[in-house]
């Protein structure tokens, strides 16, 4: 097949209030690329529309919320012209993604087993004792000890972080195209974190995955991911491979993050925090909706919403500064 | 857990304690049940004999430690106006009652767990605004009232089912419906709130990432969380059914421990109330600890606390 995996063009998605009367726009005009096996990073604060984007990719939204506009090219097919039950049977066998909560993620009146079987029964028609033997195989692909024991154990007889691999475990079931990790290690402790984003690599790896991984925290990014996309109040504020933004950030946004972590051998007494609240998503303000934070804003930001410019080979920046006629 | 038991069976019975002092008080607010008993016109010294002859004359505190003295060698007297054992009284009435309150509990479930899940599956649509109109009504219309016009639609007018007494399936149906409705209303309210919150769950999210059919994730991964609070105020219903159906049983003339409990208000039996009464609330406490069990059953996490 030629052509990336995955190609969103021009996405929005907007969340309506009962009355109709507030929108907000979580997910305004995005559009992005993902290569078969490649590794996609997509960096935001809290709120600036990551996991919308994610669960809009799948179209699993909220009833509040509407894709407005858009394309979804999945294998060169348009998901959003997919009838929900073809959509149906991408999620969870095409398509998988792996919950913000992994603690909260798995049924607790139902065996281990019996749910990392599920995806495998439903998606495949396996019978039950052929599924039930290869969700022990894939618990031991995600390194649980003893699988034969533990399949047969409910959610809350396992720790944090063995749940979390089973979540996992579950998200590669019916070997999966594209993997959506949605902030997948805020909830456990920092070696659990460094074991598990090694053992997603290694699924990676060996399942040719590609892997969009969801998060704020850019030096999983930069471990991780060969592509990052910055957003900000639901906008992609700037993307590109990893190597060349964290070199050369062009947008503000970019930069002010980077100049944000904090560093080993770091002599500044003081961490450097971006000045300001995250806009409201129901009310941004007009022109750049960075432009209240930004300290290189301009007039021009204040009223116009800058258009995506390309900086660079594969990279892109909704800045002014970035606009090639007044650079 | 066995220390969770016994502290909590502790409880129970400090509460039965109170409760039988309350009810052994109010009775005797009632009035004379000496003037219910005798002849018309009888003479106060009949009436001072069949006062003694229950020892209603002794001082109050007497009466208390003997009801209760008696009580701990599990006799619960003689009724007034049977001359008979209590305990074998409300024995004879319990399986009317329990038959009752099955069937209105049965009825109660069909009804408010079907529209609960639909309620909460189609929330605010036109079915959620129909369940609470129907859990309105549920709420707003008195058993009693609903038997009436049940009486007056079927017995009278259509003259399909009996108005009163027991016996056939048909009995049944009327004193059940009046009895579960507000009950169905009560599940119905309850299955669509612990519907809704399970819906919002992680789980069910990851259910439906799973690619599984909305009917699947509903039936397997939602209804059986769900149903563990509606299972839970169930079972305590049953008891409260068994309890509150006074009005119902009188009503429809159903020979269970309500209509007893009803006759013992109006003779004065005060034995047969202290009885029904304290019976009553043991049930309670018992299916209150029984309900802790069945929980253990459905929730594997309780189930191996140990």
């Amino acid at each position: 097949m030629s052509g990336p995996l995955l190609d969103v063009r021009h996405l929005s998605t907007h969340y309506v209030s009962a009355r109709g009367t507030r929108v907000t726009r979580a997910v305004d005009d995005v559009s992005l690329v993902l290569d078969v096996g490649g590794t996609l990073g997509i960096v935001g604060e809290s709120g600036s529309g990551k996991t919308t984007l994610a669960l809009t990719l799948l179209r699993l939204l909220p009833p509040a919320a509407r894709i407005v506009s858009g394309e979804i090219f999945f294998e060169g097919a348009d998901l959003m012209k997919k009838s929900d039950g073809e959509i149906r049977r991408i999620r969870g066998k095409r398509i998988a993604m792996i919950l913000q909560d992994p603690m909260m993620s798995l049924n607790p009146l139902f065996t281990v087993g019996d749910q990392v079987a599920e995806p495998i029964r439903v998606h495949e028609g396996a019978s039950r004792g052929s599924a039930w033997n290869r969700a022990t195989e894939l618990l031991k692909s995600v390194r649980i000890a003893a699988p034969e024991t533990r399949v047969r154990e409910y959610p809350h007889q396992l720790s944090g972080g063995m749940r979390q691999r089973i979540v996992g475990a579950i998200a590669i079931s019916c070997e999966p195209r594209i993997l959506i990790a949605d902030e997948p290690t805020t909830s456990l402790d920092l070696t659990i974190q460094a074991q598990y984003l090694k053992l997603l690599r290694d699924l990676q790896r060996d399942h040719n995955l590609a892997l969009i991984f969801i998060t704020h925290n850019l030096g999983i990014v930069a471990k991780m991911c060969d592509q990052v996309a910055v957003m900000y109040a639901g906008r992609l504020v700037e993307a590109g491979p990893v190597r060349q933004i964290y070199n050369a950030p062009a947008h503000p946004y970019t930069q002010a993050l980077l100049e944000s972590i904090p560093r080993v051998g770091d002599n500044r007494k003081r961490l450097t925090a971006i000045d300001g609240q995250p806009p409201d998503p129901a009310a941004p303000p007009p022109g750049c909706a960075f432009h209240p934070r930004c300290p290189k804003v301009m007039d021009r930001c204040r009223s116009e919403a800058p258009p995506e410019f390309r900086v660079a080979d594969a990279q892109t920046s909704r800045c002014w500064l970035s606009d090639p006629t007044t650079r | 857990m066995k220390k969770y038991i016994v502290k909590r069976l502790g409880l129970a019975l400090i509460s039965l304690l109170l409760l039988s002092i309350t009810i052994f008080l109010l009775m005797r607010i009632t009035g004379d049940p000496a003037v219910l008993l005798a002849e018309p016109g009888a003479s106060a010294a009949d009436l001072d004999a069949i006062r003694q002859q229950f020892g209603l004359d002794r001082p109050l505190w007497t009466q208390y430690v003997s009801f209760l003295t008696h009580l701990l060698r599990g006799d619960f007297g003689q009724s007034f106006y049977y001359r008979t054992d209590v305990f074998e009284l409300y024995l004879s009435r319990l399986p009317a009652s329990l038959l009752l309150a099955s069937a209105a509990m049965a009825f109660s479930l069909l009804v408010g767990i079907p529209t609960g899940i639909i309620a909460a599956v189609r929330v605010n649509q036109w079915w959620d605004s129909g369940g609470k109109i129907f859990a309105l009504l549920g709420l707003s219309m008195p058993s009693f009232w609903v038997g009436l016009l049940m009486i007056l639609f079927f017995s009278v007018y259509l003259g399909w089912l009996p108005s009163s007494g027991s016996g056939t399936v048909f009995h049944l149906v009327m004193p059940a419906i009046s009895l579960g409705w507000l009950f169905a209303a009560v599940h119905m309210r309850l299955t669509r709130s612990s519907m809704l919150d399970v819906l919002g769950s992680e789980y069910v999210k990851l259910a439906r990432l799973k690619g599984l059919p909305e009917a699947l994730v509903i039936s397997k991964h939602a209804f059986k969380n769900a149903l563990i609070p509606v299972l839970t105020l169930a079972g305590i219903n049953l008891v409260i059914m068994v309890n509150v159906a006074v009005v119902v049983e009188t009503v429809f003339a159903w020979p269970g421990v309500g209509r007893l409990l009803y006759e013992g208000i109006a003779f004065r039996d005060f034995p047969v109330v202290q009885a029904t009464v304290l019976l009553g609330g043991v049930m309670i406490v018992v299916v209150n600890l029984l309900v802790d069990i069945l929980y253990a059953v459905i929730d594997p996490r309780i189930r191996y606390e140990g």
